[in-house]
């Protein structure tokens, strides 16, 4: 039984991670209407810029966080600003490419600078430490500080996207970009803005990603595809939708995993599919939240 | 009085289709314009083109003794000129307040703010807080008409405003309107309603296929004379 809900408390806490990852997906598909195929190798380059700046400068793990966040906005907003945003269009087909591009640049200039080798940020005692809630059952440390700050991330962003004049424009351009223009909104300049807090939600989910497990710089993809499923389980477009994705996608993947070792990822994704037959349009679509 | 608006030329259109053909067109401060004529005859891509949501493709585009034409869209709100645009264009995910506020996105000094917008329109008040597209034609219209004030702009340009709206609402909306301009603001009408733009303005222009074809005073023209210019026979 204590094995069971030990299991069940790690998966809900794993959704903590996924709705990190997912949560800039969401972001940036419900400003600017784009899909980033190179989300995924985003969040992996974050990973591997929180292990460089640690083993180089010497940070503790978790402060690298205070570097990887700005660097990846400024990155973010460039590559909106100067390249993503020339692929706006009617043709949704182009900045599909684009990324899919990019994607295919990280993972080989990832390879060339770290190797092949799967690495990790090693991050001492905090790995194994645990919260003892007796009778065999216990919380990690780390999954419940992943799961409190994707919480506090996704209530952040509601806030800035409910309360803010940002906020207002990024729900305004994303309705009518033409009509915001008339208001005096930049739109290259708001989804810059968009892809840089993207990216800064990116760099947290990948600082996190290597505290937890150890990657490879071809990880992105399925990274991506995590983030996909739990945006569509979730529903297109609700923030707080990532969140119940990403819990639903981590039980799938911890029961899953505890039933037979190789069954985890292939729980995932079943439970994925069963959400898109039964409920195509999500869990928490159109909360007029995006 | 003093010259707020001027095209010499002006010419722009969609692509390899020309819509305009060097239109000539001035507003004064305080004035109101309207520009009638029938489908198709570009009066939309003329306001589209002043609101800065069309490049122009040749000719001159002079507001405010600066050439504009040359800037890009998202700074004529900053220069003083605000579209209610054809259809509403209301942003669906936001709030009545909110919508009035993305107006306020890019605001100049002036006397419109949320109080007294709804001073104007005490309707929307009540419904501040629903989304701005649940609510029926007329009050929509006057959600638009309020974004667009919210910038307190020097020219406010209206396409079509009383297209698709009960007679009772058209007039309450032409009351509104004229309300507006005691506030010393120019407009400019684009109306297929013959009758309520000669009632509304002090000057009105024709376009035919994408020339001016006539111009004059409401009391000054002819029901011959515009009928030539409005259909060309």
């Amino acid at each position: 039984m204590a094995e069971w809900i030990n299991t069940l408390l790690q998966g809900v806490l794993l959704g903590g991670l996924y709705a990190l990852f997912a949560a800039g997906l969401s972001l940036s598909f419900g400003v600017m209407r784009m899909i980033n195929i190179a989300h995924g190798d985003m969040i992996v380059f974050a990973g591997y810029a929180a292990i460089f700046t640690a083993e180089h400068l010497g940070l503790p793990p978790a402060l690298t966080l205070l570097l990887v966040a700005p660097a990846l906005a400024v990155l973010g907003y460039l590559a909106q600003r100067l390249v993503f945003n020339r692929t706006l269009g009617d043709d949704v087909l182009r900045p599909l490419l684009l990324t899919f591009g990019l994607s295919i640049v990280i993972q080989n200039a990832l390879q060339e600078m770290f190797s092949a080798d799967v690495r990790g940020l090693d991050i001492g005692p905090l790995a194994t430490a645990n919260f003892q809630l007796g009778g065999e059952v216990a919380i990690g440390v780390l999954p419940l500080l992943v799961m409190a700050t994707a919480v506090a991330t996704l209530a952040a962003l509601q806030w800035l996207f409910r309360q803010t004049r940002a906020g207002r424009a990024f729900r305004a351009t994303s309705d009518d970009a033409g009509t915001a223009q008339l208001m005096g909104v930049n739109r290259q300049h708001v989804y810059a803005l968009a892809m840089a807090i993207a990216s800064a939600v990116v760099a947290v989910a990948g600082v996190f990603l290597v505290m937890r497990t150890t990657i490879s710089p071809s990880d992105g993809p399925a990274r991506l595809l995590y983030s996909f499923e739990a945006v569509i389980i979730g529903g297109l477009g609700s923030l707080w939708g990532t969140l119940l994705g990403g819990t639903i996608l981590g039980v799938a993947q911890a029961v899953g995993a505890k039933l037979n070792p190789g069954w985890g990822v292939l729980s995932g994704h079943l439970a994925f599919l069963l959400v898109l037959m039964f409920r195509p349009q999500g869990l928490m679509p159109k909360t007029r939240d995006r | 009085m003093k010259r707020l608006l001027e095209t010499r030329s002006l010419t722009a259109g969609y692509g390899d289709f020309q819509a305009l053909y060097g239109i000539d067109f001035h507003v004064d401060d305080g004035e109101a314009v309207a520009i009638i004529g029938a489908n198709g005859a570009g009066k939309t891509t003329f306001l589209r083109t002043l609101a800065g949501q069309l490049r122009a493709t040749g000719g001159q585009l002079r507001f405010a003794d600066e050439n504009i034409a040359a800037w890009p869209g998202h700074r004529m709100a900053e220069a003083g000129i605000a579209l209610v645009p054809e259809g509403r264009r209301l942003f669906p995910s936001l709030s009545v307040e909110e919508n009035l506020l993305m107006g306020a996105y890019t605001r100049r000094p002036g006397p419109w703010t949320l109080a007294s917008v709804f001073e104007l329109f005490p309707v929307l008040c009540e419904f501040r807080r629903r989304p701005a597209t649940e609510l029926s034609g007329g009050q929509q219209q006057m959600v638009a008409m309020g974004r667009a004030l919210m910038s307190n702009p020097r020219l406010l340009l209206c396409d079509e405003i009383s297209l698709g709206l009960a007679p009772l609402v058209v007039r309450e909306i032409y009351r509104t309107l004229s309300q507006i301009r005691g506030k010393g603001l120019s407009v400019v009408l684009v109306e297929q309603d013959i009758g309520q733009a000669m009632k509304a303005a002090d000057r009105v222009v024709c376009f035919q296929e994408g020339r001016v074809s006539l111009e004059g005073a409401p009391g000054t023209l002819s029901r011959e004379q515009i009928s030539q210019a409005y259909f060309g026979v």
